[in-house]
């Protein structure tokens, strides 16, 4: 991305009142402006877009997060929160004449409470770590991104994340009861509460899913379920994508909502059985995982009705898991699907639209034309039952030109999405990878508003500002997630 | 209704609309025009949504449900049920004018709210206008979606003080395989107790009632709905009337029970008298029996204690204590519907400056307000 060079002498002057500002209420190790400090947080899992920070602030209370930000806000200085930085839309990207404040070091399990079945976690607690946290209590928390050995609560609420397990069990929005968070101006509020439904406007809609625009998140209240006795999962083949994609809206309209419900094309497939040998079907032009869980007696019961549906809507093949090892087996494949395009292409690039269910074949079949038309190959791997696609349009970055038609390739895609009823982005944000993209899913006075909610949270702009919101006139060209020579930001996550 | 149809009544809300900025007096929205008693009253002149109606899109596969403002929803859930399909939440009617713009703007939920989530949780996009007369569209029709605000989930629950629902897309879910209801007699304590338990296990818990009186030793009717899959259902029941003495009930008995629950037409919701209110509690999950005093001694628990409906004076003392009662639990309180006799111009809910954490949030509420709505088109206080 080309940024306007930015005025060194200015930017030194001001880092050096910043640090001389903060240095008092942190830690010793709590802040860092040394480049070679800071260049981990250079940029999130979009590792394509990079911008130093004047410096970045770890603090291990919410005193001390309230208390940054009041700093700031009186000098003027834009933050950009940040949780683990796996998001792969740069929400968490710095901005070069601003501080980045890491919620990394607020992790603590504040509390577990097994009766009302919810945790009172710090904003840093990883995802999985709740679950971990109270499985001997047989709960778990649902919401599950496939980087959840490693995203944060925080990073969570911001971006509204979900995972296969979404289909059943709701997103973040749908299992979270109380957000407690810091205003710019430093002032602590608290979104949602323990009791159902208070009166005056629900602000905690807006809050998840901002993109860390609106306020720090510093304390999280989750809701636990209880977890399943038992999971198995059918592997369905299909000899015709279209048949495939009509199969996923069969099982919801038979009245079934598996807990999970994905698909991989031909061209996937054959990438991962490579890689991990589970057995797949390597004719089909399409693999449909549809996982139920329950009691032992549910789960037999919707793995039949599943079974008849998926052969009456033309399956070729079907195979049911006997047991937890051939489950995570069947599962393997499409974990790793990111890392098996990784091995297809030097570079690719991750969408993420969603679309009504009932045009997943029309979707699939439009980009088989795109291929043709940019010259480029696309994996297709993806939430089939939210219609959440995720197409990695494989390219070589070495090639500008490769690079400009993938990424045209990736607009085209995004384009269909709308058209077809559906959004720019499902799960992974809008950041600075989207921004451009808005404005084809929201006209003028749609953004005003979001402008307007900003607002109200956040009246000077400098929480995380140039983020996620494209401003009126705004027509720059940004990038979206690359992954180039082959390396992988957060390599050491499962892809979804 | 024919896109034409569609244009010419947006263009008469906006011209409504408009004419009410440019002389400063906020509307009234109106769906069914059946719930006026519910929040803080006015006297303003009315936007009626009730010539918008219609099913824009319904496509069982999706589980969404796509119609205009003023749909009844008796029609929608018609449309539903011949797919088998449902409003989850359960929505109260009160009545044949309920139409979808008013469901959603009231914010209220059934008894399944304990189990499957409240209206909020349901809704995917609307398309509203705002006090400049802006025809704007926010979320959308698929499940998931994260660019920008999630402006459509701030409509519910706002009784129109926001801006005026023109449409909106709802999820729906299947119905479940299976339903049943079983009761048994417990103290109000113990059935606390045991639903919360419960509720912490893997069963198909999807609502629970206990009706009784308000004191320690006092026997009450506990009511439990298990709903889902046949195989879960018929597991759970056989459980649960062992380990609580139940009875199952009879599926014509059930369904008028929770019916009547729902519209509030037991009676001891109807038997209020004309200087009483029918007060409300929200409370926390787990939050035990209260001592209350001054109030009618029967009481309703419902969402395994989350919601307490209990009957009682209607002055401000009353009220009072009982906000402070709600809110010491971390919950708060609302007069819900008020007696004929009762001053309409009562205050009707917990104010945000009452509840914990809430003074900074006033000035992003009336911020708020106040960029989608400049002029005060619907401004008028029927929320706090
Ligand atoms: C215990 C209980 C009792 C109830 N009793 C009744 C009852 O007696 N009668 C009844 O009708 N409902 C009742 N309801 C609620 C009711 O079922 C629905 O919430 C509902 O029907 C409201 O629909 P309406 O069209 O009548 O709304 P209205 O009464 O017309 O409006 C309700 C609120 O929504 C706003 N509103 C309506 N349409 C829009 C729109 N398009 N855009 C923005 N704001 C809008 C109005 O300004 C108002 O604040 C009750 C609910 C409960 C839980
Ligand atoms: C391999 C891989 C797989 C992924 N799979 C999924 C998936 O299945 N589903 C999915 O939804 N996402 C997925 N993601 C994206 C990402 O993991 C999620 O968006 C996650 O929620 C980000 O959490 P984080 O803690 O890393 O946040 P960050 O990346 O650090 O930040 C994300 C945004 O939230 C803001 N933020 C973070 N913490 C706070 C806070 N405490 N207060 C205010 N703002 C804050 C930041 O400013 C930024 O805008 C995946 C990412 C990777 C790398």
């Amino acid at each position: 991305m080309v940024a306007p060079p930015p005025d060194l002498a200015i930017i030194s002057a001001l880092q050096t009142k910043l640090v001389a500002a903060l240095r008092p209420i942190l830690p010793e190790d709590g802040l860092l402006w040394e480049p070679e400090d800071t260049i981990p947080y250079e940029c999130d899992g979009l590792a394509a877009y990079r911008r130093m920070p004047l410096a970045v602030a770890l603090p291990e209370t919410e005193a001390q997060v309230a208390q940054i930000l009041k700093i700031c806000h009186a000098m003027n200085i834009p933050v950009v929160p940040r949780g683990s930085g796996t998001g792969l839309s740069g929400g968490a990207m710095p901005i070069s004449q601003g501080l980045v404040l890491s919620l990394a070091k607020l992790k603590k399990i504040v509390s577990i409470d097994p009766f009302t079945r919810t945790a009172v976690v710090q904003p840093g607690v990883r995802n999985l770590a709740i679950s971990e946290a109270v499985a001997h209590l047989g709960l778990y928390y649902a919401p599950d991104p496939s980087s959840q050995i490693a995203c944060s609560i925080g990073g969570n609420v911001n971006e509204n994340s979900g995972g296969v397990h979404c289909l059943k069990y709701g997103l973040t929005l749908h299992n979270v009861l109380r957000v407690r968070a810091v205003l710019m101006n430093g002032e602590i509020v608290e979104f949602g509460g323990l009791a159902p439904d208070a009166p005056g406007l629900d602000l905690m809609s807006v809050m998840i899913g901002s993109e860390g625009m609106l306020a720090v998140v510093t304390e999280v209240t989750v809701k636990l379920v209880p977890k399943p006795k038992l999971a198995r999962v059918i592997m369905a083949s299909f000899d015709d994508i279209e048949k495939g994609g009509n199969a996923v809206a069969a099982i919801i309209a038979a009245g079934i909502i598996p807990a999970g419900l994905e698909m991989m094309d031909k061209a996937t497939t054959r990438a991962v059985e490579e890689f991990v040998h589970a057995g797949y079907d390597l004719d089909a032009e399409a693999i449909l995982l549809c996982e139920s869980d329950g009691t032992p007696e549910e789960v037999a019961e919707e793995i039949e009705r599943m079974t008849e549906v998926l052969k009456k809507a033309g399956a070729s093949g079907i195979q049911i898991s006997r047991d937890e090892a051939e489950r995570l087996k069947f599962w393997s494949g499409r974990k790793n699907a990111f890392p098996a395009a990784g091995r297809l292409a030097a570079d690719y690039y991750c969408m993420d639209g969603t679309i009504p269910r009932r045009h997943i074949a029309t979707l699939l079949k439009r980009i088989q034309g795109m291929e043709k038309k940019y010259g480029l190959g696309c994996l297709n791997v993806f939430h089939a039952g939210d219609g959440n696609m995720h197409p990695l349009i494989l390219f070589n970055g070495a090639d500008q030109d490769e690079w400009h038609r993938a990424e045209d390739f990736g607009s085209e895609i995004l384009e269909a999405c709308v058209e077809l009823g559906g959004t720019i982005t499902g799960e992974h944000g809008v950041g600075i990878e989207k921004i451009n993209t808005m404005c084809i899913q929201f006209g003028e006075g749609e953004r005003e508003s979001f402008w307007g909610v900003k607002n109200a949270f956040d009246p000077d702009k400098l929480l995380n500002p140039d983020k996620a919101i494209p401003t009126l006139n705004r027509c720059a060209e940004y990038g979206r997630m690359r992954v180039s020579k082959g390396i992988l930001p957060h390599p050491e996550l499962e892809r979804f | 209704m024919s896109p034409a149809d569609s244009q010419q009544h947006i263009e008469s809300f906006r011209k409504q609309i408009l004419e009410a900025a440019q002389s400063k007096t906020p509307l009234s929205i109106e769906g069914g025009g059946t719930k006026a008693w519910y929040g803080n009253p006015n006297s303003f002149s009315k936007l009626s949504t009730k010539a918008y109606s219609g099913i824009l899109d319904y496509q069982p596969e999706e589980l969404v449900i796509t119609a205009c403002a003023g749909t009844l929803l008796k029609e929608i859930e018609r449309v539903l049920s011949e797919k088998n399909q449902m409003l989850a939440f359960e929505p109260p009617h009160f009545g044949e004018g309920a139409t979808l713009g008013g469901v959603i703007a009231a914010g209220l939920a059934g008894p399944a709210r304990i189990s499957v989530g409240n209206l909020r949780d349901f809704v995917l996009g609307a398309r509203i206008m705002d006090g400049k007369g802006q025809d704007l569209s926010f979320g959308g029709k698929v499940m998931k979606n994260v660019a920008g605000y999630d402006v459509s989930r701030l409509m519910p629950g706002s009784l129109g003080t926001l801006a005026l629902i023109l449409e909106a897309s709802v999820k729906v879910l299947p119905k479940p395989a299976a339903s049943t209801s079983i009761r048994c007699q417990m103290t109000q304590a113990a059935a606390l107790q045991s639903l919360n338990e419960s509720a912490g296990q893997p069963l198909p818990l999807s609502a629970s009632c206990w009706i009784g009186k308000n004191q320690a030793d006092s026997f009450g009717e506990l009511t439990i709905r298990l709903a889902g899959a046949e195989a879960a259902v018929y597991a759970a029941k056989i459980s649960l009337c062992s380990s609580l003495n139940a009875k199952e009930l009879d599926t014509k008995e059930a369904e008028a029970f929770w019916s009547n629950l729902r519209e509030q037409q037991l009676p001891d919701f109807t038997s209020l008298a004309a200087d009483e209110t029918l007060y409300r509690l929200a409370l926390p999950a787990a939050c035990g029996s209260l001592e209350l005093n001054n109030m009618s001694d029967d009481i309703i628990l419902e969402w395994h204690g989350q919601e307490r409906w209990l009957k009682g004076l209607s002055d401000d003392a009353t009220f009072n204590a009982l906000k402070k009662i709600a809110s010491a639990h971390g919950g708060h309180a609302m007069r819900f519907r008020q007696g004929s006799n009762v001053n309409p111009a009562n205050q009707r809910f917990t104010q945000l400056s009452e509840q914990s954490h809430s003074l900074a949030l006033e000035p992003i509420q009336t911020r708020l307000r106040a960029s989608f709505d400049p002029s005060g088109v619907f401004a008028t206080h029927r929320l706090p």
